[in-house]
C-alpha cells in the first residue's frame, strides 16, 4: 500500500463515518458540523483525483458559505427532535430496501458493460507544475466564453425575478425617514409660551 | 495555447438584445410610473434592431462561431425573425391588459426580452451546453412571468406547478444529454453525429439517453403524456403571459427538436421515429378529446395546443426534408393563429373582468362583427378548414406522413382533427347564433385594432397562397440540415 492509497482509505473512512454521523446524530448542530467534516474529506478525495480547483471551491463555497448559513438556521430554529424522529422505524425497512437497490445498481453499472472500470481507465497523471485552475480559467474565458456569458445572464434573470417577486412597497411599516428628520425646524415641534412669572402667595 | 478571438458578426442580434435588455432595465428605474411607455418603446426598438441585424446578415450558408457553440443558418434566421414578430405582437396585444392589472412594470419588459434572448440562443445552438443554457434562460424568465401577479392564488399555483415540472423536465433532458456525452465523448452536435456515424458506440446507452432527451423535449413542447402542466399554466397565468408562453417559445422548441434529434442524433432516426409516433398519437387524442369538455377558453386552447403539437411531431416522424419543412410551416401557422385568438381574448377582457369563459364569446357578432369575423377565421384555421392557413399546414404534414408510408397515422390524424373541429365550431356558434350576455363596448387601441386585422387577413392570404412560405420553409431546412 503506497502513500496515496493510505490517504485515500483514510479520507474514505472519515467520509463514510461522518456521513453516517450526519444521519444518526441526535443533535442537529452535530449533524451540520459532521456534514462540514464530510465535505472537507470529500475535498481531500478530489485533490487525489487532481481536481484541485473543485476541491478548493467545495471548501470555500459549501463549507465556508453554505454550511455556515445552514448552521445559523439550525441554531435559530427551535427544532422539535421527537416530532422529527416519529416513524423512523416504521419507514426504516423501506429506506433500507431503497438503499440496497441503489448499491446493487451502482455495483452492476461499475462491474459490467461500457461503464466498467476497464472501459473508463483513469487518465494519466499530470506533471507537478500543471495547474488545472489555470487551465479551467483559460477554457472558460476562451473556448467556453459564450456559455459562460449565458450563465451570467441566467444569474441576472434570477436576480431580476427574485426582486420582482418579493419586493413590495409596504405602507404599514414603521420606519424613519432621515430626510424628513433633518428638515424638521424648531417651529414645527416646539411652542414657546410667554407668560408672566407667578409669585408665591 | 493560441486562441483566435471568435467572430462576433453572426451573434450581433444576441449581443445587441442583451445590451438593450440592460438599457431597458436601467432606463426603467429612472422613468416614473407615468412615463412607463419609454420602456415599452425601448423594448419594441430592441426587437426592431434585432430584426434589422438578422435581416442584414441573411445568407444561405451556415456559419459557426464561439468555437462551434453558435450556428447561424437560414433556419435560425427565419425562426428568429418569426420570434421578433411574435414577441413584438405580444407586447402590442398585452399592453392594455397588463396596465390595468398592475403588471405594466420594467420587470415585465426585461423578463420578456430575456426570454426572447433565451429563445434566440436555443435557435442558434449547436452544442449541448448552449442548448441547455438557452432553454434555462427561457424557462426561468417564463416561471417568473407567470408568478408576476403574486397576490393572485391561481397564478401562483400555476407558477409553482410550472416551475417544479419544468425543473424535472430539465433534469430529464440533462440526464439524457449526459448519457449521450458519456457514450460519444462529444458535446458539439455535429461531432456527436460523426461519432454515432463512426459506429463503435454502444447503441443501448445512446437509446437510453435518447429516451430521456425525447421526454424532456416533449415536456417543453407540451406533448402528451408530458402535457399535464399546460392546461393549469395556461389557465392560471395572466392572459397576456399565456399568450407569450403559448406562442414564441414553440418556435424555439421546434428549433430545439431539430437541432437535437435531426442534427445531433439524425443517425438514430429509426429509434426516435417510434417514440415520436407514440407522442403524436397520444397528443392528438388527449388534446382533442379533453378540449371538448372545457368551458374555460384558456384551458380549451391549452388542449388545442397539445393537439397541434401532436400534428407538428407528425411532420418530424416523416423524417425527410418535406416532413421537416411542413413541420416548420406548421409551427409558424400555429403561432399566427395563437396570436390572433389570444388577441381577441385580451381585447374582450377589461379591468376586473377576465374574458376566459367560452360563454364570454356569446353574441360577439352583435357587439362587433369585425372581431367576430376575425375570431371565426382563427377558429376555422385551427380546425383546418380551407382556405385558411391551418388547412394547408395540416395538409402538408399529412402529405409528408403519407409519403413516408405511415398511412394509418394519417388516418388517425384526420379522425382526431374531425373530433377537434367540434370545439372550434362551438365558439363560432356562440358568436353568431347566441344572444350577448353583456353589451360592454370593445374599445381596443388603434395599434391593437390594426395589428389584429393584419393578423386575421394574414391567416387567409397565407392560406390562399401558401407557396411562398412553404418554399421559404423548404429552403431553410434544405440549406440548414
Amino acid at each position: 500500500m503506497n502513500f496515496q492509497d493510505f490517504v485515500f482509505y483514510f479520507f474514505a473512512t472519515v467520509l463514510i463515518t461522518s456521513a453516517l454521523g450526519v444521519v444518526t446524530s441526535r443533535n442537529p448542530v452535530y449533524s451540520a458540523l459532521l456534514l462540514v467534516l464530510s465535505f472537507v474529506t470529500c475535498a481531500g478525495l478530489w485533490l487525489l483525483l487532481e481536481a484541485e480547483f473543485l476541491a478548493i471551491t467545495l471548501v470555500l463555497v459549501y463549507v465556508g458559505a453554505v454550511m455556515v448559513l445552514f448552521l445559523f438556521v439550525v441554531m435559530m430554529l427551535d427544532i422539535n427532535l421527537d416530532r422529527m424522529r416519529e416513524g423512523f422505524w416504521k419507514w426504516f425497512p423501506f429506506g433500507a430496501l431503497l438503499a440496497l437497490v441503489l448499491v446493487a445498481e451502482i455495483a452492476m453499472v461499475l462491474s459490467s458493460g461500457p461503464f466498467s472500470l476497464e472501459a473508463m481507465p483513469s487518465p494519466p497523471a499530470q506533471a507537478a507544475d500543471y495547474s488545472n485552475t489555470k487551465e479551467l480559467g483559460r477554457l472558460i474565458y476562451t473556448e467556453y466564453v459564450y456559455a459562460f456569458e449565458l450563465a451570467a445572464v441566467i444569474l441576472l434573470v434570477a436576480m431580476v425575478a427574485a426582486i420582482a417577486l418579493t419586493l413590495r412597497h409596504r405602507t404599514d411599516k414603521v420606519s424613519l425617514d432621515p430626510g424628513k428628520q433633518v428638515m424638521v425646524r424648531r417651529e414645527d415641534r416646539l411652542r414657546i409660551v410667554k407668560m408672566a412669572s407667578e409669585k408665591k402667595e | 495555447m493560441n486562441f483566435i478571438p471568435p467572430d462576433l458578426a453572426p451573434a450581433y442580434p444576441e449581443i445587441f438584445l442583451l445590451v438593450m435588455v440592460c438599457i431597458v432595465m436601467l432606463a426603467d428605474l429612472f422613468v416614473g410610473e407615468k412615463r412607463r411607455y419609454v420602456s415599452y418603446i425601448l423594448s419594441q426598438a430592441a426587437l426592431l434592431g434585432c430584426a434589422i441585424l438578422t435581416f442584414s446578415t441573411l445568407s444561405s450558408d451556415v456559419s459557426y462561431t464561439f468555437s462551434g457553440m453558435f450556428v447561424d443558418d437560414p433556419m435560425a434566421d427565419i425562426l428568429k425573425l418569426m420570434v421578433y414578430i411574435t414577441v413584438a405582437s405580444v407586447l402590442v396585444y398585452s399592453r392594455a391588459y397588463i396596465s390595468v392589472r398592475g403588471m405594466y412594470t420594467g420587470e415585465f419588459f426585461s423578463l420578456v426580452l430575456f426570454a426572447t434572448l433565451g429563445m434566440m440562443v436555443m435557435i442558434s445552438a449547436s452544442h449541448f451546453l448552449t442548448l441547455y443554457l438557452g432553454l434555462e434562460l427561457l424557462s426561468l424568465s417564463l416561471y417568473a412571468m407567470v408568478a408576476l401577479r403574486r397576490e393572485n392564488v391561481l397564478a401562483t399555483e400555476a407558477a409553482m406547478k410550472f416551475f417544479v415540472l419544468g425543473a424535472l423536465a430539465s433534469g430529464f433532458l440533462l440526464y439524457g444529454m449526459s448519457m449521450v456525452y458519456g457514450a460519444t465523448g462529444e458535446l458539439h452536435l455535429s461531432q456527436i453525429a460523426d461519432a454515432i456515424r463512426g459506429g463503435d458506440i454502444d447503441h443501448q446507452i445512446l437509446v437510453i439517453g435518447l429516451v430521456f432527451i425525447v421526454a424532456g423535449i416533449s415536456f417543453k413542447l407540451s406533448a402528451a403524456p408530458f402535457h399535464m402542466w399546460a392546461p393549469d399554466v395556461y389557465h392560471g397565468a395572466p392572459t397576456a403571459i399565456t399568450l407569450f408562453i403559448g406562442s414564441a417559445p414553440k418556435l424555439a422548441a421546434f428549433a430545439f427538436v431539430m437541432r437535437l434529434l435531426v442534427e445531433g442524433m439524425g443517425e438514430m432516426v429509426a429509434d426516435w421515429q417510434g417514440m415520436l409516433v407514440i407522442l403524436a398519437v397520444m397528443s392528438m387524442a388527449i388534446g382533442n378529446i379533453a378540449a371538448i369538455a372545457q368551458t374555460n377558453i384558456k384551458r380549451m386552447l391549452a388542449y388545442s395546443t397539445i393537439s397541434h403539437m401532436g400534428f407538428l411531431i407528425l411532420g418530424l416522424v416523416a423524417a425527410n426534408w418535406n416532413g421537416y419543412s411542413s413541420a416548420l410551416f406548421y409551427v409558424i401557422a400555429y403561432v399566427l393563429m395563437t396570436l390572433g385568438t389570444f388577441a381577441i381574448i385580451l381585447m374582450l377582457s377589461r379591468e376586473g373582468f377576465e374574458s376566459d369563459h367560452i360563454n364570454d364569446f356569446k353574441g360577439l357578432n352583435k357587439r362587433n362583427s369585425w372581431y367576430a369575423f376575425i375570431t371565426m377565421l382563427m377558429m376555422l384555421s385551427m380546425a383546418g378548414i380551407p382556405p385558411m392557413i391551418g388547412f394547408y399546414a395540416k395538409l402538408s404534414v399529412l402529405q409528408a406522413v403519407l409519403s413516408a408510408g405511415y398511412i394509418w397515422l394519417a388516418i388517425v390524424a384526420v379522425l382526431f382533427s374531425l373530433i377537434g373541429a367540434f370545439y372550434y365550431l362551438r365558439i363560432i356558434k356562440l358568436m353568431y347564433f347566441d344572444e350577448p350576455e353583456t353589451d360592454a363596448p370593445i374599445l381596443p387601441n388603434i395599434d391593437v385594432k390594426m395589428l389584429v386585422s393584419v393578423n386575421g387577413i394574414a391567416i387567409i392570404i397565407l392560406g390562399l397562397f401558401p407557396q411562398a412560405l412553404m418554399g421559404l420553409s423548404l429552403y431553410a431546412i434544405e440549406s440548414s440540415m
